[in-house]
């Protein structure tokens, strides 16, 4: 019996006819001589939008991942990466964007579409390797720029945000600027820019606001929604109808909140997750569900597209505000993008568990976790570095962790039964009674 | 020969860096990367020493670290939870892969010796921006050996400090020139315990040595065949049982064969590349050496600008094929391989693929290589 009135998101539609508009941006750009980019998620795409409204990007990781959600086709794409050489421990989703190239198949139809130009940027050792490698296997003379963002932690985990630090990111966005007028032969609008900046510096605001509205008891969202709707901020942050679909999506779940909406009826024991899950075993979520437990998020979901700061003194984890003026000008706009990007609490693990290991016990305790489920992720290494440690961390904190191994985007290393079996003992230890009405999964 | 001073400084590494503390009362910081700037620990008299893997089957690290990352990494961290280096007084990691760095902050969370520091090293290191933002970074690091020590430097301690490790890197080149030789007079496991003596010893009392073993080489003759000339490529490699393995090869089967050079960070990548002594500005002259040097993998981008360098030092040192060797794992070379291997096969040169655990597995190894090195032998019959 569901304690908890649950409905549809109303914005659910919106959110995939975005999504599909995105890609189908991306495919068809060239038919009016608009431009193509790749790279990555977390790439500062507000720049190339002083290029014109009619250029386009794909962000490798949400690609990766929706080549991974379909299985078939990941396998072909993964056996074409080996083929070529490429190890099969490299991240996953690398290895579906490779062998998407490499067998010239679009995971949404057609054939591959090729870039005109790479745009990324750098913090893990995967990052500007993918697209060095992606703009060889596309023909080897798309031209590519990676800003290196492995500048340092965001205070309060070091003293101060030196400034040699923002300098050094900022430099490498107005040289970008410049290579990018090189090589597409075009003359930048820094208008587009100052607008595409201020869009990706409030859609990651809101996404961290609406983050904040899952505190609620019941959830308004659990997380097999959230990832269909934070992809957003992984495909293009700065574009602007995604940041107003951010805000509608903000008044929709404060609603909910409002009205004691959940997302799952049953709602009796909260979790949170690490990492990326095994995309094509998203089923896992499902059924926990019906045992009553729901994740309620993670750091990933809600650090990976929203922006935010640790409050050491209180352990908690606070949306960051809003810079109290619009940048006006290039420098500014780079300076500003630099310093607000550095903070991605995404970006903090990179340098310290310890650092990930406190933002992730603020979320159990001020999310009110009962549980953690950590995901021992084979396929990024990005994110599964110093997991082991956040594991021990988190215990020693007083929370109730769970591991298990799997891959994002390689589903040859996901052991679903073993997995099932290790949730039904964790679940029990949370105090949860395994439902005798469990549907097939 | 004087190179088995080498060897007995590697495999007692920590019995001379305990005597050098006890000798000299100074301080010793561990390094886990060559992209630590050694010129500047010797500007304040503090000791740098690399910390390697011991090849040793380990059971402490699981916990710690998830097993989808290096063995190398795993190795190293195994000789800080098992208290090895228990004598250290700081450790320290520049930015490089995300493999070493967990080693380090799992060493730092659980065995710090009261001083640790990670060097954010850029990694954009193709970008103008790259030096002015690591001599930022360097004037930091120098704020945080002033704590360590109790001192201050100057621009003569830091080329003191310059003139050291120039003096490293020059006699290790000039003894690799030997290496170009016919009959080199140095071979392949002499030039792996030279490098990476180096590393677990003071500068100061390693070049003597050196130098010696460079004037007794002008001299010297190996009593061997040298065989096919190899170049090997790839992640760290201190693989000196598999070296050893190699350069036997001849002893026991029909074919044998002679390591005469290599790139890895415990070799060329490592000394290969100086500091501009003229510059009047050390810190930055030592930013532009790091920047510049041969780069790993995971800082070699938009070019891959590696190649070049491997394809010079083959056809300098005249090799018969090469073995690329990867640490299992190691994401940033695996994502070169595939075009290494491809680059050096179009430049004419045979390459043959390994891959490298914590225990080097001589057996099938030796099966492995023999029949590579066979290949190279029919290739010498056809032309």
């Amino acid at each position: 019996m569901a304690e908890y009135q649950t409905e549809p998101l109303k914005c659910w539609q919106k959110a995939k006819e975005l999504r599909n508009n995105y890609y189908k941006n991306y495919v068809t750009a060239r038919d009016n001589g608009g431009l193509r980019w790749m790279g990555s998620a977390w790439a500062f795409d507000a720049v190339p939008a002083g290029l014109g409204k009619d250029v386009y990007c794909i962000t490798g990781e949400p690609y990766g991942a929706s080549c991974a959600f379909d299985k078939p086709l990941s396998a072909k794409f993964l056996k074409a990466a080996e083929n070529f050489g490429f190890a099969r421990d490299l991240c996953a989703y690398m290895r579906n964007y490779w062998g998407s190239i490499l067998a010239d198949e679009f995971a949404f139809g057609g054939k591959y579409p090729r870039a005109d130009f790479g745009w990324s940027q750098h913090i893990c050792c995967s990052h500007a390797k993918w697209y060095q490698n992606a703009c060889e296997l596309e023909g080897g003379n798309v031209p590519l720029f990676v800003v290196d963002v492995g500048a340092g932690a965001y205070p309060p985990f070091e003293p101060e945000m030196y400034e040699h630090r923002v300098k050094y990111v900022a430099d490498q966005l107005m040289d970008g600027i410049e290579w990018l007028e090189k090589v597409t032969d075009r003359k930048y609008n820094d208008e587009l820019f100052l607008e595409a900046a201020w869009n990706d510096i409030r859609s990651t605001n809101k996404w961290a606001e609406i983050c904040m509205l899952n505190r609620a008891i019941p959830t308004p969202m659990d997380e097999k929604t959230i990832y269909s709707l934070y992809v957003f901020g992984v495909l293009q942050k700065s574009n602007g109808e995604f940041a107003n679909f951010y805000d509608e999506l903000y008044d929709e779940v404060k609603d909910r909140v409002n009205r004691g909406i959940a997302a799952v009826g049953n709602e009796k024991v909260r979790w949170m997750s690490d990492t990326q899950p095994p995309w094509g075993f998203l089923k896992i979520y499902r059924y926990m569900e019906m045992w009553g437990a729901v994740s309620v998020g993670s750091l990933y979901t809600y650090g990976l597209t929203g922006m935010w700061l640790y409050d050491e003194k209180n352990s908690d984890l606070k949306p960051r505000p809003l810079p109290p003026t619009k940048p006006r000008t290039r420098e500014e706009a780079c300076m500003m993008l630099a310093d607000w990007h550095l903070s991605k609490p995404e970006y903090q693990h990179f340098y310290h568990p310890e650092y990930k290991t406190k933002m992730m016990d603020a979320i159990a305790k001020n999310w009110k976790c009962d549980g953690i489920i950590l995901h021992y992720n084979r396929g990024c290494e990005g994110l599964s570095i110093g997991i082991a440690e956040n594991r021990l961390g988190l215990i020693e904190r007083g929370n109730k962790v769970m591991t298990y191994e799997g891959n994002m985007g390689d589903e040859q290393e996901f052991d679903e039964t073993a997995t099932i079996n290790r949730i039904d003992i964790f679940l029990e230890t949370l105090g949860l009674q395994k439902p005798t009405n469990l549907t097939e999964l | 020969m004087s190179t088995e001073k080498f060897k007995e400084w590697y495999e007692n590494r920590h019995e001379y860096q305990r005597d050098w503390k006890k000798r000299t009362d100074g301080k010793i910081v561990g390094y886990f990367c060559t992209y630590v700037p050694e010129e500047i620990f010797y500007a304040f008299d503090v000791l740098p020493i690399r910390i390697l893997g011991s090849h040793d089957v380990q059971d402490v690290t699981e916990p710690h670290l998830f097993a989808m990352f290096c063995p190398f990494c795993r190795d190293v961290l195994a000789q800080g939870l098992k208290g090895k280096y228990d004598y250290l007084d700081g450790i320290i990691l520049a930015q490089s892969c995300l493999h070493l760095r967990q080693a380090f902050t799992s060493w730092d969370i659980h065995r710090n010796p009261g001083w640790s520091y990670f060097l954010p090293m850029p990694n954009h290191v193709q970008s103008p921006r790259a030096i002015p933002f690591l001599v930022g970074e360097y004037e930091l690091l120098i704020k945080k050996l002033e704590d360590l020590t109790g001192k201050k430097i100057t621009n003569s301690d830091l080329k003191m400090g310059i003139n050291i490790m120039n003096s490293v890197r020059r006699v290790m080149k000039e003894i690799y020139e030997f290496r170009k030789q016919d009959y080199p007079p140095i071979n392949g496991v002499e030039s792996m315990y030279m490098t990476c003596s180096q590393f677990v010893t003071d500068a100061r009392e390693w070049l003597p040595v050196a130098e010696d073993v460079k004037e007794e080489l002008k001299i010297r003759k190996l009593e061997r065949d040298p065989g096919k000339r190899l170049l090997l490529v790839g992640s760290e490699n201190d693989e000196i049982e598999f070296i050893q393995m190699v350069e036997t090869l001849g002893e026991r089967e029909s074919i044998g064969a002679t390591v005469v050079i290599e790139e890895h960070c415990t070799t060329t990548r490592y000394f290969w590349d100086q500091v501009e002594e003229s510059n009047s500005d050390p810190l930055t002259a030592i930013a532009k050496r790091y920047v510049s040097r041969t780069p790993c993998p995971s800082k070699d981008w938009p070019q891959r600008s590696r190649l070049q360098r491997i394809l010079k030092f083959a056809r300098d040192f005249k090799v018969d094929g090469a073995i690329v060797i990867q640490q299992k794992f190691c994401d940033p070379h695996e994502a070169d391989i595939p075009f290494v291997l491809k680059f050096l096969e179009d430049n004419g040169i045979p390459t043959y693929f390994l891959e490298f655990d914590v225990t080097t597995a001589v057996g099938p190894f030796s099966i492995r290589v023999e029949a590579f090195l066979e290949t190279l032998e029919a290739e010498d019959d056809l032309f």
